[in-house]
């Protein structure tokens, strides 16, 4: 895509978010850079979801300025002023499938509100590869959200959300209630669809092994604002209590442990998941469905 | 605007692909591909300014169906085509659909199994109902009193200003309605009468349970309804509290007491209303009106319509309930049930008050 030499797709300046009394943000700043993969953690409750909102325009901050691919957000009057939505796709936390349409038609429906000059046909065809590429099986397109596991409809929200071939990727806990084979699955998708399709990629979590596996730096949010931001090994050498606690409690070494073994006994590429992953949903359908069409 | 993708074929019957190739301007390009009828040696995107995985879709598809090698390709467009080309399934988008001649007799048919599974429902639900109100008989503390109290409220007190004022102007409209004709006679003097016999019998509970039907028959249906999305309901019967005491039995109950209280309220609120309009086009003195309801209205049309109205009440919240319950996918079925808890509410209190008024007139209190 052409959008060389721009600057940093998401900018933020002294942010604040209250509700009623209770502040959330106060003074936050946090600048996203180009292509990387940005974790957010923060306790419960430190506004790790609002901040998303408020990037995205869900939620009018008190003040501050947000600046996402060059156009302010918070300038914007209106939901029609903040005109980059085609740019940006985001993945709700649970999915956020619309119940009444299929996964395919889910797919289709950005597509449609975009650019209503593309025909039925390229639509579905587009539809039926991203939800291939989202790594479910075929099958899947034409079933509704309702008929699908929460994997699933992590997968088919992520189809969604590539729908537009955006250059920034929300997620929003992706990992969240996904059984760990799932979860890592998840994550190898995430590092592979970010590097075939160059994403910036803004991903909050509590999932310390997706961190360590997938996140090029990683956002601190404690103190009503962003404390650090690094690479592990950066804010490990800090010595706020938080920090200390979340990378260094029993969960923070385990992760730590794992991908140590793992980049010591294999050295996999996450690149090669994404050949990995719908070779295997088409092998399953195979086996599965021996007498379909 | 947005430059165009293009293409041309060349003379070795290459076709070269240009410009933009991105979901942003692919569309009439597609169209073009796809009328596009006569062999294709190669697909050369040398001309490509830029690409996405849209864009690689429909190069490569071109490149399948002639079975032509795609030349020109930057690195970026080699790793979407590599990328679009795994992910490729010939697959419906739409949910599947049977033939019509399939479908209409499913549908008839699943129509009747679910209205004779939805009767079986209704009294299997009736039965435990009773089953519950006969434990609480029992043991009258495991009656939820605050969540009695509290619907006592929602379903009764709140619904005092909506209904008063509905019940004034439907009192207005009988009195002035049935003035004009009576005047043909010369008997408008009974408009008192048609006012005060009517609001009693039929208008005043009627008209209150529709009311109640709307404000809180749904109401139930999509409070119990949501419930059951979030798994409170299934949360509570972990815990071993049972839903049909603590949610239904507070609603049916409720229902039960406020409706006469409220048929009676709007009745009176009618013929006040009958008065008032007496007053101002008739000239029957309200006083006169109000003294003249108490000679022609027999005690009896009071007893007729208020006991009529528990069994209203009950009606209204079972539907609601029922409906409630019933919910089990999803956000959708939440608003169907409740529709169908009002509908269902309003058809059966109708049903039910013509059945009362054949019943009151064969014992003689017409």
């Amino acid at each position: 895509m052409t959008h060389a030499a721009s600057p940093d797709p998401i900018v933020i300046e002294n942010l604040v978010n209250r509700f009623g009394d209770h502040a959330i943000h106060e003074g936050l700043s946090l600048t996203v850079r180009r292509g990387e993969i940005l974790g957010v953690v923060g306790g419960s409750g430190t506004g790790k979801s609002v901040l998303m909102r408020s990037i995205i325009g869900l939620q009018v901050p008190e003040s501050g300025s947000i600046t996402v691919l060059g156009r302010s957000i918070t300038d914007a009057q209106d939901d029609d002023d903040i005109d980059i939505r085609a740019r940006w796709g985001v993945l709700f936390q649970g999915g956020a499938l619309f119940s009444t349409l299929t996964v395919g038609e889910n797919v289709e429906v950005p597509l449609r509100e975009f650019y209503p000059e593309l025909g039925d046909d390229l639509l579905h065809e587009i539809a039926a590869y991203k939800v291939m590429l989202s790594g479910l099986p075929e099958e899947a397109v034409g079933k509704y959200p309702a008929e699908l596991s929460g994997g699933m409809k992590k997968r088919a929200g992520l189809a969604r959300a590539l729908a537009l071939d955006p250059e920034l990727l929300f997620l929003d806990e992706p990992t969240a209630g996904l059984d760990p084979i799932g979860a890592a699955a998840f994550d190898r998708l995430t590092r592979a669809l970010q590097e075939t399709l160059g994403l910036t990629v803004f991903l909050i979590t509590h999932d310390l092994d997706t961190l360590y596996e997938i996140c090029d730096r990683v956002a601190v949010l404690a103190d009503k604002r962003v404390i650090a931001v690094g690479t592990i090994p950066e804010l490990l050498a800090t010595d706020h209590p938080w920090i200390q606690e979340y990378f260094n409690g029993p969960r923070g070494r385990a992760a730590r442990d794992s991908r140590a073994r793992r980049t010591g006994a294999a050295g996999g590429g996450a690149g090669e998941a994404l050949a990995a992953t719908p070779r295997q949903a088409a092998d399953t359908v195979d086996k599965s469905a021996p007498g379909g069409a | 605007m947005r430059q165009p993708a293009e293409f041309s074929t060349r003379d070795d019957g290459a076709i070269a692909l240009a410009g933009p190739l991105t979901v942003a301007t692919v569309g009439p390009l597609d169209r073009q591909l796809r009328a596009l009828d006569q062999p294709v040696a190669a697909v050369d995107l040398s001309a490509v300014t830029a690409i996405d995985t849209v864009g690689a879709w429909i190069a490569w598809r071109l490149a399948r169906d002639a079975q032509a090698p795609i030349t020109g390709a930057s690195a970026e467009a080699q790793r979407l085509i590599e990328a679009v080309s795994r992910a490729e399934a010939e697959v419906d988008v739409h949910a599947p659909r049977a033939e019509m001649a399939e479908r209409v007799p499913a549908a008839v048919g699943d129509l009747v199994v679910s209205w004779w599974q939805g009767t079986l429902g209704v009294v299997g639900f009736l039965g435990q109902l009773i089953l519950a109100l006969g434990h609480i008989l029992r043991n009258p503390r495991m009656l939820r009193g605050k969540a009695l109290v509290r619907q006592l409220e929602l379903v009764g007190v709140s619904a005092l200003g909506i209904i008063g004022l509905m019940s004034f102007l439907v009192g207005i409209v009988i009195a002035q309605q049935g003035a004009v004709q009576l005047q043909q006679f010369g008997a408008e003097v009974y408009t008192v009468n048609l006012t005060g016999r009517l609001a009693m019998r039929e208008l005043g509970v009627l008209m209150t349970a529709i009311m109640v039907a709307g404000r809180s028959g749904s109401a139930f249906a999509a409070q119990i309804g949501t419930m059951k999305l979030t798994e409170e309901v299934d949360a509570m019967r972990t815990i071993g509290v049972s839903p049909l005491i603590v949610l239904v039995v507070p609603r049916v109950l409720a229902a039960v007491l406020m409706m006469p209280l409220l048929g009676f309220y709007a009745a009176i609120l009618a013929i006040i209303g009958g008065a008032a309009i007496s007053d101002l086009a008739l000239g029957i003195p309200f006083l006169t009106f109000l003294l003249r309801i108490q000679e022609v209205v027999p005690i009896r049309d009071l007893w007729v319509g208020l006991v009529k109205a528990p069994f209203f009440g009950a009606i209204i919240a079972l539907a609601g309930c029922y409906q409630g319950i019933q919910v089990k996918a999803n956000a959708e079925e939440v608003g169907m049930r409740t529709t169908l808890a009002v509908v269902q509410a309003i058809f059966m209190v109708i049903v039910l008050d013509a059945f009362f008024a054949v019943f009151f007139t064969k014992i003689g209190w017409g």
